[in-house]
């Protein structure tokens, strides 16, 4: 049973072949015994997954089941949960029990999904390869050695250990993609815009962008349609009919237009990761897309540019955690300034602090134009490379991440190296355009993810190309050896 | 530009209100460095005339009716509060 993707899942529902009290005890089994391996998940809510299970079995009997009715799902620790801990990875929120649900878990919740709990994350969401949680590093269920990836390490460890058929993540520079890449499944960080920010602990609010994490494209397709959507809290929310994604999956992609960026297959590429993407592109010229060489001439200043954005953004948004009305606060502050410095050095992990310290310096005065002015320029010239691509061609691929996991500690003491593992996926953050990660293929044991980019709204194209792939290829039903 | 040293750590940890304990500063000094090398890749490229982009989405701001949306919740927020009292969060005392 635990085995089954969510479209699998729904239909078993719907045919009364279990019910979804039964399978939510079984992975709800699952998780009590891999997770002390793994450390996937921060809290398991096993009672009121139980209880929403049974509501939703209520609701199927009453006639009232839509696709999502009883699917277990998981949530990232970024998402608020009402009356449930929500730590955002961080020592600053490990006692902070959330007042109210984000608008994402108040729509998967009113689809009927049963939430198993909360993964396991970068602190913040601020890192690569999930070692930056205070809760400690998230395994990899391909290699205990390997890092899952971040920031969404524990959701996509958790989708490939089959311990959940879905997750919610969050990408503010590649956070979803990454992390599905380096654990073998399909993970879409939707346009900016696309799926309301309300509740979701933010990190760069031009740049963070909530997505679903599953096996498949078409069960990344059913999450998505319950997750999109306009939402007058969120400011950025962009008010635009939500597709049928699901319906749009099984498009021919005979004159598909693939737009190879040259920048994606230079030097710094491993040659196994290589390989398998352009296996991939081969398979894709089967189905009748036709590949053709293009250019992102700016793609070198995308790591520069984001790490001037995303820390000026994080040292405004974190300055938020002062230790007055909620998180944690320092023992015996002696004045007002020691109760902010103290609490906050005391809550903050070391890659928190050095992205509000980058971000504080960049924005001081008389650095401003150099830093953030600058940044936000660079940022047009992405972004205009982007747009030229587009009157090209249909979708963009590559790889997904330079390598496929590195091992735990590899990168952990030097930042740069760590950050260029995000070298492909920082520039769609920045152009605020739709990406996903679906598998490939494998370097020796560890999956390699094949990178999708779509124009603005381009959800539904990217799932349809994505599934079309999975139709013929059998690299999302690969499981991890012992899972 | 120079290497930043652990004294201007500091003072930027002051801006940010942040405390780091003396034996950090000389590891985020050269972390933050090295970073600020990193952006500073950004300089190869002349971005005269290229209008700043602060957001992904042309949109203007949305406006809504000035009507209360909100139902007053202080005692369920106060309740995952530090410290409070009648209704008020306490910290240390700022006026004499």
């Amino acid at each position: 049973m635990h085995d089954k993707t969510i479209a699998q899942i729904s239909a078993g529902l719907a045919a009364g072949e279990f019910s979804s009290e039964e399978l939510t005890r079984a992975l709800l089994e699952r998780v009590e015994q891999f997770n002390p391996q793994l450390n996937a998940f921060i809290t398991i809510t096993a009672g009121s997954a139980l209880a929403q299970a049974r509501a939703a079995d209520r609701r199927r009997q009453q006639g009232e089941a839509v696709p999502l009715t009883g699917i277990p799902i998981a949530h990232k620790d970024i998402f608020c949960t009402d009356g449930i801990r929500t730590s955002c990875g961080s020592r600053m929120l490990d006692r902070f029990i959330a007042p109210y649900n984000a608008t994402v878990v108040e729509k998967l919740n009113a689809a009927g999904t049963v939430m198993l709990g909360k993964t396991n994350m970068d602190e913040f969401a601020m890192g690569s390869s999930n070692e930056t949680s205070f809760y400690g590093p998230v395994r990899n269920p391909w290699d205990l050695d390997a890092v899952p990836g971040g920031s969404s390490g524990g959701s996509a460890a958790a989708v490939a250990a089959r311990l959940t058929p879905g997750a919610t993540g969050t990408d503010t520079g590649g956070s979803i993609r990454q992390p599905a890449a380096l654990c073998g499944i399909t993970g879409l960080k939707p346009t900016y815009g696309r799926v309301s920010r309300w509740g979701m602990i933010a990190y760069a609010s031009s740049l963070d962008q909530g997505g679903p994490m599953a096996r498949t494209a078409e069960d990344c397709a059913l999450l998505l349609g319950a997750m999109a959507g306009f939402d007058p809290r969120d400011s950025t929310c962009v008010d635009r009919a939500v597709p049928d994604y699901v319906a749009a999956l099984n498009q021919p992609l005979a004159g598909l237009k693939i737009g190879l960026p040259k920048e994606y297959f230079g030097e710094g590429l491993d040659r196994q990761v290589a390989q398998a993407v352009e296996a991939a592109i081969a398979e894709y010229r089967k189905l009748g897309a036709e590949p053709v060489e293009i250019s992102l001439p700016n793609s070198q200043l995308a790591i520069p540019a984001y790490y001037v954005v995303a820390p000026a953004e994080c040292s405004s948004n974190l300055a938020r955690f002062d230790g007055v009305r909620y998180g944690h606060r320092c023992e015996n502050p002696k004045d007002l300034l020691d109760l902010y410095t103290r609490s906050r050095g005391e809550g903050f992990g070391a890659e928190v602090t050095r992205r509000i310290l980058v971000g504080t310096f960049a924005l001081s005065a008389g650095y401003y134009d150099a830093y953030y002015l600058k940044a936000q320029q660079i940022r047009r010239l992405i972004s205009d490379d982007f747009r030229r691509a587009f009157e090209q061609v249909d979708v963009i691929m590559g790889p997904t991440s330079p390598t496929a996991a590195f091992n735990l500690g590899e990168k952990a003491d030097d930042p740069i190296t760590m950050y260029l593992s995000d070298i492909y996926t920082i520039a769609v953050n920045l152009a605020g355009l739709p990406g996903l990660s679906l598998p490939v293929g494998f370097a020796g044991q560890r999956p390699v993810g094949l990178q999708l980019i779509g124009n603005y709204f381009a959800e539904d194209r990217l799932l349809n190309v994505a599934h079309r792939y999975q139709q013929v290829t059998d690299w999302h039903e690969r499981v991890p050896a012992g899972f | 530009m120079t290497p930043l040293g652990t004294a201007e750590v500091a003072k930027i940890a002051h801006l940010a209100r942040l405390a780091i304990r003396e034996e950090d500063a000389p590891a985020y000094a050269s972390n933050l460095s090295a970073i600020l090398e990193l952006v500073e890749q950004m300089n190869a490229v002349d971005t005269t005339g290229v209008t700043p982009m602060a957001h992904p989405l042309d949109m203007a701001q949305r406006l809504r009716p000035d009507e209360i949306s909100e139902t007053n919740y202080r005692d369920y927020f106060q309740a995952i509060a530090p410290r409070t009292e009648a209704g008020l969060y306490l910290v240390p005392k700022v006026i004499e």
